[in-house]
């Protein structure tokens, strides 16, 4: 029996305002438990909340970001369950009207292009978090009201290698919106999936189970897989899928049964009574429109096309928004486009891993990566010789200063250059001879001798030249 | 009576709220629920050919504010009113935590 696969995923993404979403309460990591609450955050009685006009510009960009339409006459919606991280029971969301519908990410698996719809996307307050301990529960409010947002896909996703590179595509254009981090590690990113089969042919989608604890993009494709490969063998010793909510081991790879689910929740909706409709102006929406940065789409192509990338590289540039406009920012400066690509996806990007930082809080900049590359391109230093460099503008230096306060010039001169390598020939008589004997190797023992005299700073293009010049006398 | 609402609705409606009854209660109030949703009904006499569908009664529109964050330093206060806090947070009864729902 053939199957067809249908995946949905729920993406809940964490925007960086400076407030949080009904409240002024600091939206802020690291603080004490409690300290960045108020009585809003708490839900006291009387309280009224006030809609934070940087969340609803938010969902406006990430529409935008994802192709969606902005639903200009949009409202929250309150949404009733008991739960401890939740002091009101409700959480005010949006379920009718939700901020924008209908968008779209493309994604490219094995080089095939498809596009992935979007249902729809809106903005909602964070719970608080609970941890346990013994015969007690401690619960920190400094989440509770924290802005989200929640993109919802279509059911257009056909694989679990799809559902990774729909994922991928959406940190991506939101990362380079800005409005969130959307880190998995952080928990700016989070990811509900859900999965059912089918035989091919069948109108009716299969029953879909849900998984939990996804907390990478791997993750969520190697929990897909499995549960794609558990559902289908289910079917195929004739039985049947229960709608149920499975954990995904990460240690086994596989996925273990929590709950089933009863029924559908019942969450009574109805539009938040304390908070006014909202009446998004098209010049509002043009305005966030214009300011929003190129997407790295479109940066791929101009890496590709005008710039001379490979498909690779120009995707490794574009994983960040910082990452590709230092790359843009280091070609202006005239650098070597395909060096500048080389040098960020592998010198710069082992430092950032070695140092466990971003590229925003180093000291690189694209003046001192280029002014290196540059160095490089015009013979200055050899690339052997920018390891040196390299590491002396992590730590902020100029790289021309530091290649001319450490005589870390190349050699390149043939008139100071000869000489040495007359000297070393008549010290190595037996090498000319080897050499004349056609033994090849003769040559990289005569550079190597070269280079020591140098101290490794003759130019090893010009050292060859001169060289085999002297051997075929 | 008009049965807008049976026994088993209101039982469930409790439930949702995490409200227990008897059966004499629920035998109280199955028929006073029913006549509140039949006092409600009346507003479907209202004639509301023309009227715009609105989610919201307020006549307010678009009542933002900006993104400024400001610390009200009301956590410590908070804390003291919780029935019970430690460390910062508020103690309460073991939660059987089945899944960090956030949807």
């Amino acid at each position: 029996m053939n199957f067809e696969t249908t995946i949905g995923l729920e993406v809940h993404i964490e925007l960086k305002t400076n407030s949080k979403i009904f409240s002024p309460s600091p939206v802020a990591y690291g603080a004490d438990p409690n300290a960045n609450t108020n009585v809003i955050d708490w839900g006291y009685p009387g309280v009224l909340p006030t809609t934070n006009k940087g969340v609803v510009a938010d969902g406006i960009i990430a529409a935008l970001a994802l192709h969606a339409t902005v639903e200009q006459h949009t409202h929250f919606d309150r949404k009733n369950y008991f739960y401890p991280d939740n002091p009101k029971a409700y959480q005010i969301t949006q379920s009718d009207k939700p901020i924008g519908h209908d968008g779209w990410v493309e994604v490219d698996v094995d080089g095939v292009k498809k596009k992935i719809g979007i249902a729809e996307m809106h903005i909602e307050e964070d719970a608080g978090k609970n941890t346990h301990e013994r015969d007690y529960s401690y619960v920190d409010l400094n989440r509770q009201g924290t802005p989200l947002i929640e993109i919802v896909s279509k059911p257009d996703i056909a694989s679990p290698a799809e559902a990774y590179a729909y994922l991928e595509a959406l940190r991506q254009r939101i990362q380079f919106t800005g409005i969130s981090d959307v880190k998995m590690e952080e928990g700016s990113m989070r990811v509900d999936v859900n999965i059912s089969v089918r035989p091919v042919g069948q109108k009716k989608f299969g029953t879909k189970t849900e998984l939990k604890n996804l907390n990478s993009f791997n993750y969520v494709q190697r929990g897909l897989e499995y549960e794609e490969k558990r559902q289908q063998q289910v079917l195929m010793s004739g039985g049947s899928v229960q709608q149920e909510t499975r954990r995904f081991d990460e240690k086994t790879g596989e996925t273990i049964l929590m709950r089933v689910k009863a029924g559908s929740d019942d969450y009574r909706y109805f539009p938040e009574p304390d908070l006014p409709a909202l009446n998004i102006s098209d010049d509002w929406i043009k305005e966030l429109g214009d300011a929003m940065p190129e997407m790295p789409g479109k940066r791929r192509e101009r890496y590709v096309n005008d710039l001379g990338l490979t498909d690779y590289d120009a995707m490794v540039i574009t994983q960040t928004k910082e990452m590709s406009d230092f790359f843009d920012a280091t070609v202006a400066l005239k650098a070597d486009p395909k060096m500048a690509a080389n040098y960020l996806q592998g010198d710069v990007n082992a430092y950032l891993n070695e140092k466990q930082v971003d590229l925003q809080a180093t000291k690189l900049t694209p003046a001192n990566l280029a002014g290196m590359i540059n160095l490089i391109s015009d013979g200055t230093i050899s690339s052997k010789m920018a390891k040196k460099v390299f590491k002396a503008i992590t730590n902020g230096e100029e790289p021309k200063a530091y290649v001319e306060a450490h005589g870390l010039v190349q050699l390149s001169d043939p008139a100071k250059l000869q000489p040495i390598i007359d000297d070393v020939l008549s010290a190595n008589p037996q090498s000319i001879e080897d050499f004349n004997n056609g033994k090849k190797r003769a040559v990289g023992f005569l550079v190597g001798q070269i280079m020591k005299q140098t101290h490794g700073q003759a130019n090893p293009q010009v050292v060859n030249q001169l060289l085999m010049k002297a051997l075929q006398k | 009576m008009a049965n807008r609402i049976n026994r088993e609705q209101v039982q469930h409606v409790a439930g949702l709220a995490k409200l227990e009854f008897t059966d004499a209660e629920l035998d109280a109030f199955t028929p006073q629920l029913d006549d509140i949703i039949g006092m409600f009904e009346s507003l479907s006499e209202v004639d509301t050919d023309g009227v715009d569908v609105t989610s919201n009664v307020s006549d307010q529109l678009n009542v933002m504010r900006e993104d400024v964050a400001d610390n009200w330093g009301q956590s410590s206060a908070l804390l003291h009113n919780a029935p019970d806090a430690a460390r910062g947070f508020i103690k309460v009864p073991a939660i059987i935590d089945e899944s960090e729902d956030n949807d």
